[in-house]
């Protein structure tokens, strides 16, 4: 009977096509990337280098933000301009492990000697053991978004002023994790690392590729599993609708503050996932820039689905990847032209678009 | 009206697409002209000081000088005593010659010195040219450390009867800190003749510090007193030292009563020094509030009065920056005889070119998006991107050089103690002027008053047959203009830059949050607010620190107001 009802409600997830397109894309990313990868002799057309494996593996790290960034913005209209803060703290957290297993001969990086520590702080204990780093990965952003978060919506700050706030978090965050005395590397952050779980880092590339597309896809099960809940209903009639909410008996706050954790615990998981795959974490994560940028993803690829939000992540890194390569000087226009576009010509994202023209042939 | 205003936008916009390539294009010949304008001018006056070109010394003195001509070190010390003893001012180029390395003398014992300008080669005693020597065929004396200390007090003493008030300062200063026995009538004669306070007080310092180790009783007693009623802060060990008894446990000082006066100045000292700190803590803080309140003014118009999230706001202030630097090019390179007034013209025109920029954004997006204040955040967002990669385009993207005209060069001292750069001052009486400017605007035109019927019921404000889209449109300009106003302050005190913009845009908007929205009061209180307690806090916790507590305490305090400190009431405040 209980078997039968958790069937009946991962079948109310999504239509049979929206599984099926789901399955396809698993096997994509499962089977075949490892196989283009791995089998493929190298000279071969379709052979995925070591970089391209990586390269794909942080789109899937940054489509796991715009997922998180979604389930806030998309269905709670609750903006934050402040999402790179706990994308930086799960990187900062693997960065740490990294760094100590990276040091377990005892000896201690220069910042540390710098700061005339001949061991570690305190704050660094415990890093070497990686089950211990794995629950401080989703504890130290999920912490912060609470405190934070409890401030906040307790005090009904709304809209554009939580927006405006969250950006203070992340500046906030980003100049005392700039000063040396904090403890984590200044501006350079840290970097050097060698091996997870005692596999070589430079070898590692598709397992943690792998690893990235097994938590998205369970980040989007988990998120379609929030918006199709009851829950999920009460978060967009707190978009659509808070006041009168209110007065229909609901509490506003313990909702906002669930989901509003549970995104910065998914942001955080990403950060994690997404430092051993470019080898550094430094402070710049958390500059303003880079949290408004996430918005833009999802807003491009359509607020309020969760699709859009991959895909919208998807198509802006891949043109920043070629543009700023390829034409330094024009991406700012383009990533300026996507922003002004996307918010007058395209309210409803290039999801919103199919949709629409979906309907108009039907 | 409508027409009219129409055909002023279009024209200003074309004359502003036509003149930005052609002002980039002149910006880098402008750059040098600027270099050769922006001359330092006390470099300036000692070297009018230190000039030897048709100066005619008496016979006396020059026959003292003469004494310098020599490479015995002993014997130019003594003959720089001599000096010294003569107190005749005119001895001072020849000692800045010494000083500098740049005083010859001939086989014959001729002083000679080179001048510092042209490297002429001049006779010290007759001023006359003497372009048959070379420096090569010239001796030197031999400038050693010890000469140089004995040679400092000498020019000191020296410059106390100059009639160069900042020479006369510097002079006092240098003997404050290292007073010379023989020298004690001159400084008291210079201490009855000075009228400059501040001098008066340096060469006192100077007197009493002489005193202090004087064999008579009563001299001890008044320098101790004096010492104390100056609050002279250098003088504070040696007072303290006076109150302790030496290694035999005898007191330093044997009478009671200057022990008493002796401890009793060093707490009014240490009382003056709290005081100050207190004191200067809090003027840099309102420094650096009028720095936050000019950077925000244009965003609380913007925001605060029209609910428009303008995240280019930053880039604003930037162009007001900007549009600075190419009115100083272009005064270098059109009217160089007026270049030292150079921002007296920039501030109107960077309250133009700012609020065209606005108009065009304005006009060009943010209309369509008034009823969706997140899209117009990120749209806003968009074009802050576009400017500042077009910004970079036309000047490059290294900072650009903007310099300070003469009269914002310098300190101004407050209080002992307590003083504050020129600009610093002039940002102050900046940010003045332009709350006085929006106040004016809102509280006493036409556009002032349909903004605010605008602002209040805007159906209601329309019916009555204000134009509400074009008041939209002016305020935003308004606003845009201000922060433009702010740019120009900006360019005075930080680095002009393409990027430098997205340094205030987070600041600026925690200044109009706290402040509370609606209105120009809450911004003022605000900005000065977290200037001060940011200084009060940097002291003990560091600036960066400091910083994040002061946001820290923002969003706290906004758990306790949370429309800021001053809250609208009534129906605007319910949103």
């Amino acid at each position: 009977m209980q078997s039968q009802s958790a069937l009946s409600r991962l079948g109310r997830l999504h239509s049979g096509t929206a599984w099926a397109v789901l399955a396809v894309l698993a096997v994509v990313a499962l089977v075949v990337v490892p196989v283009l990868h791995t089998v493929l002799p190298q000279d071969s057309p379709l052979y995925m280098p070591g970089w391209m494996v990586t390269l794909a593996g942080r789109f899937l790290c940054l489509a796991l933000v715009a997922l998180a960034l979604d389930l806030i913005w998309g269905y709670t209209g609750i903006l934050s301009l402040g999402h790179g803060v706990f994308f930086a703290m799960g990187g900062y957290v693997m960065g740490a492990h990294l760094t100590r297993v990276a040091h377990d001969d005892g000896s201690v990086p220069n910042f540390i000697q710098w700061l005339d520590y001949s061991d570690w702080p305190w704050y660094w204990a415990g890093f070497e053991s990686f089950a211990f780093t794995a629950v401080m990965i989703a504890l130290v952003p999920g912490v912060l978004a609470f405190i934070f978060g409890f401030l906040a919506f307790r005090s009904r700050v709304r809209g554009v002023y939580f927006a405006i706030i969250t950006q203070a978090l992340t500046f906030g965050g980003m100049h005392l994790f700039y000063r040396t005395e904090t403890g984590f590397g200044g501006d350079t952050g840290l970097t050097d690392f060698d091996s997870l779980l005692g596999f070589d880092l430079a070898q590692a590339q598709l397992g943690l590729f792998l690893a990235s597309a097994v938590v998205l896809i369970m980040a989007y099960l988990l998120c379609r599993w929030i918006v199709t809940s009851k829950l999920g209903r009460v978060l967009t009639a707190i978009r659509d609708a808070e006041t009168r909410l209110r007065f229909t008996g609901y509490d506003p706050l313990r909702y906002k503050l669930f989901v509003w954790v549970v995104s910065a615990v998914l942001c955080g998981i990403a950060g994690a996932l997404y430092v051993p795959q470019t080898g550094v974490i430094n402070p710049s994560e958390m500059a303003p820039p880079q949290s408004i940028e996430m918005a833009i993803w999802v807003a491009l690829g359509g607020r309020g689905t969760l699709a859009g939000a991959i895909l919208g992540a998807g198509i802006v890194n891949v043109v920043k990847t070629w543009a700023t390569s390829a034409y330094p000087d024009l991406w700012l226009y383009i990533l300026g032209g996507i922003f002004i576009g996307v918010t007058l010509f395209l309210p409803h994202g290039v999801v919103g678009l199919l949709r629409r023209r979906k309907e108009a042939s039907q | 009206m409508r027409t009219t205003a129409w055909t002023l936008c279009r024209a200003l916009t074309v004359c502003v697409l036509l003149a930005l390539p052609l002002t980039a294009a002149a910006m880098d010949s402008a750059d040098e002209r600027v270099q050769e304008l922006d001359e330092n001018p006390e470099a300036a006056a000692e070297r009018e000081l230190a000039s030897v070109a048709g100066r005619e010394l008496d016979a006396g003195t020059a026959e003292v000088l003469a004494g310098l001509a020599t490479t015995d070190r002993a014997t130019l010390e003594q003959a720089i005593e001599q000096v010294a003893a003569l107190q005749d001012p005119e001895a001072l180029p020849t000692l800045f010659a010494l000083r500098d390395r740049r005083l010859y003398f001939t086989d014959d014992q001729t002083l000679i010195i080179e001048d510092s300008d042209d490297g002429s080669l001049r006779e010290a005693v007759t001023g006359r040219e003497r372009p048959d020597l070379e420096t090569s065929q010239l001796s030197q004396p031999r400038v050693t450390n010890t000469v140089r200390r004995a040679l400092r007090p000498t020019i000191a003493a020296l410059q106390i009867f100059s009639d160069d008030d900042a020479a006369r300062r510097a002079a006092a200063d240098e003997l404050a800190e290292n007073p010379q026995p023989e020298l004690r009538e001159a400084i008291k004669r210079a201490a009855e003749e000075e009228d400059d306070a501040a001098t008066e007080r340096l060469l006192n310092i100077a007197l009493a510090q002489l005193d202090l180790d004087s064999e008579d009783d009563a001299r001890r007693l008044e320098a101790v007193k004096l010492i104390a009623e100056v609050r002279a802060n250098r003088l504070r060990s040696d007072l303290a030292a006076m109150t302790g008894r030496d290694d035999d446990g005898n007191y330093v000082e044997p009478v009671a009563e200057i022990r008493e006066a002796a401890a009793a100045g060093v707490r009014a000292i240490d009382r003056r020094a709290a005081f100050a700190s207190f004191a200067s803590n809090f003027v840099y803080g309102l420094s650096m509030g009028s720095v936050l309140l000019l950077a925000a003014m244009g965003l609380a118009i913007v925001f605060g009065l029209m609910g428009v999230i303008n995240m280019a706001h930053g880039e604003l202030l930037m162009i007001g920056a900007y549009t600075t630097y190419v009115t100083q090019n272009l005064f270098a390179l059109l009217a160089p005889e007026w270049f030292h007034y150079y921002l007296v013209a920039a501030v109107p025109l960077a309250f133009v070119v700012t609020a065209v920029v606005g108009i065009l954004m304005e006009r060009g997006i943010i209309r369509f998006l008034y009823h969706r204040p997140l899209e117009t955040l990120l749209a806003t967002w968009g074009i802050s991107l576009i400017l500042i990669q077009t910004v970079r385009w036309l000047f490059g993207a290294q900072n650009v050089a903007v310099s300070s005209p003469p009269w914002f060069a310098g300190s101004v001292q407050l209080m002992q103690g307590v003083s504050l750069s020129t600009s610093r001052v002039g940002v102050i009486l900046f940010a003045v002027f332009v709350v006085a400017l929006v106040w004016y605007l809102m509280n006493r035109t036409r556009l002032g008053l349909e903004v605010r019927a605008v602002m209040q019921n805007r159906d209601m404000a329309a019916v009555l047959g204000v134009p509400a889209k074009r008041v939209d449109m002016w305020t935003f300009a308004v606003g845009a203009g201000v922060a433009g106003l702010g740019g120009v302050a900006l360019s005075q005190i930080v680095n002009v830059g393409p990027e430098m913009g997205q340094n205030y845009i987070v600041d600026s908007f925690m200044v109009v949050v706290l402040g509370g929205v609606g209105n120009l009061l809450g911004p003022v209180f605000s900005a000065l607010g977290i200037g001060v307690t940011t200084k009060f806090l940097e002291p003990a916790a560091g600036a960066v620190l400091a910083t994040i507590l002061v946001f820290a305490a923002i969003i706290l305090f906004i758990q306790w107001r949370p429309q800021g400190i001053f809250a609208l009431k009534g129906r605007a405040a319910d949103d």
